[in-house]
């Protein structure tokens, strides 16, 4: 090590040697501390590079999180763009509300583009599943399309399934919305490209890096608050491919499914038909740190329906423009 | 396969970001896979999902490789194509892995992976020794000054932990790593699809005394330190929320956002705007609603000065002591990643920290070459091709030797057409020369890399 850091310290360095040996305090960020630096210059580099960027704000936890790091990059302005939701119709109503609480907190402007207007004039149609996730994709390019986004931050995390895990941190996209998983950019050290031809846009993924625990860790840490629906609660579910699904207006059991009250809390929360919810008496952020970390399954894994379809389902919606 | 499991410790003592290299089939991908079984990182459900296809193909035991190669491409042709970031755990320290391919068409991507590493796990394949891609990874960790390269000498079990075939492929490796100017590069024989040597000693190579894969990279020192370098910040933004201030309090508030790139800067300390030239004073420092007396490299933070000088984006806030002086004028070694061929006098942006300028290349001083791994004479550079180049910017830009600081030594040249990432570059590298190799070209008087 000695050697190293001698080679490195040429003449202009060395007062900083010896006032950092005086003072002798270790200048080591910590894991988070990390993470959030690295979030924080990726959202503030998109913004210096880009005209129209937005960030896709599901009221999930990703997504709030996402919205904590926005704000922190540019205090004591306001986050400098809008948010952007796609309404499957199919969300829990505590969402919703938390989504609405949340965006007038910190005065951003929402822009929601609704599946279920496609459906109503039949520009798309129910999968006989039922399942909306994979509906979301023409709402998401036409919103982006509208609006001239250029960049669209997500919370996506390279932890959570096999194709986000090959994903750029600064992702482009073509004129079709569509990722080329063949045909990467370079991205180099911590300089971020996100440059692209007019009809192009990216993504931007600023929490890569974290995995489910950094996620929990961090909304503990800095006192997050998140939808009621993540912390232990009672509720009536039933048992489907293995998850607890929730009683309500767009997931009705079958005849041979019996409903039952359990005490549960969601590890993500997206469409009600086909998010699955996890026994669980984790009632705070500390409680849910420990059982995260002692989780045997991946979030998805434990919770998505639409993710087991098949190998390749996420990477197979993010090709045609998923998220 | 064993029992599991749970998810990594939630917190370990230092982050390592590694990264695999090697040429294509010396197993890359089953040694990550290996490595994240073997600290219990793979949750049941991904270890599922990895044993029915692996039984669906025909396989007795789980393919350890699909846990990373991911993409529908890859599990088809059993290859990497691109980068996987992978996250795991032990007692001792947190691991950020990136897996790279090992075909040259995808070359970039291993730059890619490369780029930020700590360390750099090379595989050989025991049986064929040092090939080109192996030269070429080798090349570019020695040309990106990765702190810490690891051999995995790989396949040990195909040659029957023969002592005398990892000797002579090490003794190849250390030969080129000597050329490259690597300074270390610890080897270890390993089976990735056994687990010989990856996380627990093998009883099959008695001979090997030394330590494991995971050992090693659990006491590896994070050689590379920023902190101790001097103070430099380029400015992402401005921050001036004016009417907008979410508290009337800030709306003269004036500061500039980015991230320190190296050293420490502290409340009260005179600074220097780069290209500009115009000193200040550093009235504070603030990382959201919190104060802070000093940031130091890593932490993303807004600088609020004494003075309202003219700073914008792009311009770097340095210590006034060792600032380095803006130029028009840089030599630098690049990998060229762009498709179509790199030639003189062409056009290109150069993006700098968060600055972005034009630049024309004046000329191409030479290319490595990966036989004689020494530069030879080229007009042109191709696909994966590393050369010396002399560029033009269109402006002063704070450009500082990479060997000194990595941050303030690396560019990316950019494709203003469409945007693309066409290469890495480094101030100051240079090619190993061609003054002790016998193919020195005659006559050349200019050459003088």
């Amino acid at each position: 090590m000695s050697a190293t850091i001698i080679d490195r310290t040429d003449r202009t360095h060395t007062d900083e040697v010896v006032h950092a040996q005086e003072t002798a305090q270790p200048r080591v960020l910590s894991q988070l501390d990390a993470l959030e630096s690295e979030a924080i210059l990726v959202i503030r580099e998109i913004v210096g590079e880009l005209e129209r960027p937005a960030l896709l704000f599901s009221g999930g936890k990703d997504s709030v999180v996402m919205l904590h790091l926005a704000a922190k990059a540019f205090w004591p302005a306001p986050i400098p763009f809008p948010v952007l939701h796609v309404d499957t119709g199919h969300n829990f109503p505590e969402v919703l509300a938390y989504r609405d609480e949340t965006v007038d907190r910190l005065g951003l402007r929402l822009v929601v583009a609704n599946v279920q207007d496609y459906i109503d004039d039949g520009r798309l149609r129910e999968r006989p599943d039922g399942l909306r996730n994979a509906l979301q994709t023409v709402p998401l390019l036409d919103a982006i399309n509208e609006n001239r986004f250029d960049g669209v931050f997500g919370g996506g995390r390279r932890d959570e399934e096999k194709a986000r895990a090959k994903e750029r941190i600064v992702s482009l996209r073509d004129e079709f919305g569509q990722w080329d998983p063949k045909n990467q950019r370079p991205e180099l050290w911590s300089l971020f490209n996100p440059r692209h031809r007019p009809g192009e846009h990216v993504r931007v993924f600023p929490i890569s890096n974290w995995t489910e625990v950094d996620v929990w860790s961090y909304i503990e840490r800095e006192n997050i608050p998140l939808a009621p629906l993540y912390y232990a609660h009672e509720r009536d579910v039933f048992r489907r491919d293995g998850m607890w699904l929730a009683v309500g207006p767009h997931s009705q059991p079958r005849e041979d499914e019996t409903v039952e009250t359990r005490t549960v809390r969601y590890r993500t929360v997206g469409d009600m038909s086909c998010t699955g919810a996890v026994e669980s008496p984790a009632r705070t952020n500390a409680e849910i740190v420990v059982e995260v970390a002692a989780s045997t399954l991946t979030e998805r894994g434990a919770t998505r329906a639409d993710d087991r379809i098949s190998e390749a389902a996420m990477e197979d919606r993010k090709k045609e423009g998923y998220f | 396969m064993g029992a599991l499991t749970s998810q990594a410790p939630v917190t370990s003592g230092t982050l390592l970001r590694l990264a695999t290299a090697g040429s294509v089939d010396d197993g890359k991908s089953t040694l990550v896979g290996r490595l994240l079984h073997d600290t219990k990182s793979v949750l049941s459900d991904q270890l599922a999902a990895v044993e029915r296809v692996s039984r669906d193909r025909g396989l007795t035991a789980a393919d350890l490789a699909l846990l990373t190669d991911g993409l529908r491409a890859e599990r088809e042709q059993g290859i990497t194509i691109d980068v996987a970031y992978r996250y795991f755990a032990t007692a001792q320290r947190s691991f950020v892995l990136a897996d790279c391919p090992g075909h040259v068409q995808y070359t970039r991507n291993t730059v890619t992976g490369s780029s930020t590493a700590d360390v750099v796990v090379l595989l050989v394949d025991a049986r064929k020794g040092v090939l080109e891609q192996t030269r070429r990874h080798l090349a570019v960790t020695a040309l990106l000054r990765v702190p810490h390269v690891i051999v995995a000498v790989n396949k040990i079990d195909l040659v029957d932990f023969s002592q005398e075939v990892f000797d002579r492929v090490n003794a190849e490796v250390q030969q080129v790593a000597h050329e490259l100017g690597v300074e270390e590069a610890t080897a270890i024989p390993v089976s990735a699809l056994d687990g010989d040597n990856v996380a627990e000693p093998s009883a099959r190579t008695p001979w090997y005394s030394g330590p494991t894969l995971l050992g090693l990279l659990e006491t590896l020192s994070p050689a590379d330190d920023p902190v101790r370098e001097s103070f430099r910040m380029p400015v992402q933004l401005v921050i001036r929320p004016q009417g907008a201030a979410r508290d009337a309090a800030h709306r003269d508030y004036r500061g500039y956002a980015g991230q320190v790139a190296s050293g420490v800067v502290r409340v009260g300390e005179e600074v220097v705007t780069l290209p500009s030239g115009q000193r200040s004073t550093v009235a504070g420092i603030d990382l959201g609603e919190r104060t802070l007396d000093e940031a130091f490299a890593g932490q993303s933070v807004t600088l609020r000065l004494t003075d309202e000088i003219d700073i914008s984006r792009g311009d770097v806030i340095a210590a006034v002591d060792g600032a380095p002086d803006p130029t028009q004028d840089i030599e630098a070694v690049v990998c060229w990643l762009g498709d179509a061929p790199l030639r003189p006098g062409q056009r290109l942006l150069l993006k700098h920290g968060s600055r972005t300028v034009q630049t024309a290349v004046r000329t191409i001083d030479g290319a490595l070459d990966l036989d004689d791994l020494h530069a030879v004479p080229s007009e042109t550079l191709s696909l994966n091709d590393i050369g010396l180049v002399r560029l033009r910017l269109a402006g002063p830009v704070p450009v500082e030797n990479y060997s000194v600081s990595r941050r303030g030594g690396s560019f990316l040249l950019i494709d203003a057409h469409d945007g693309r990432t066409v290469a890495a570059g480094m101030v100051g590298a240079t090619l190993p020369t061609a003054a002790d190799a016998p193919t020195r070209p005659e006559g050349d008087e200019e050459w003088e890399i």
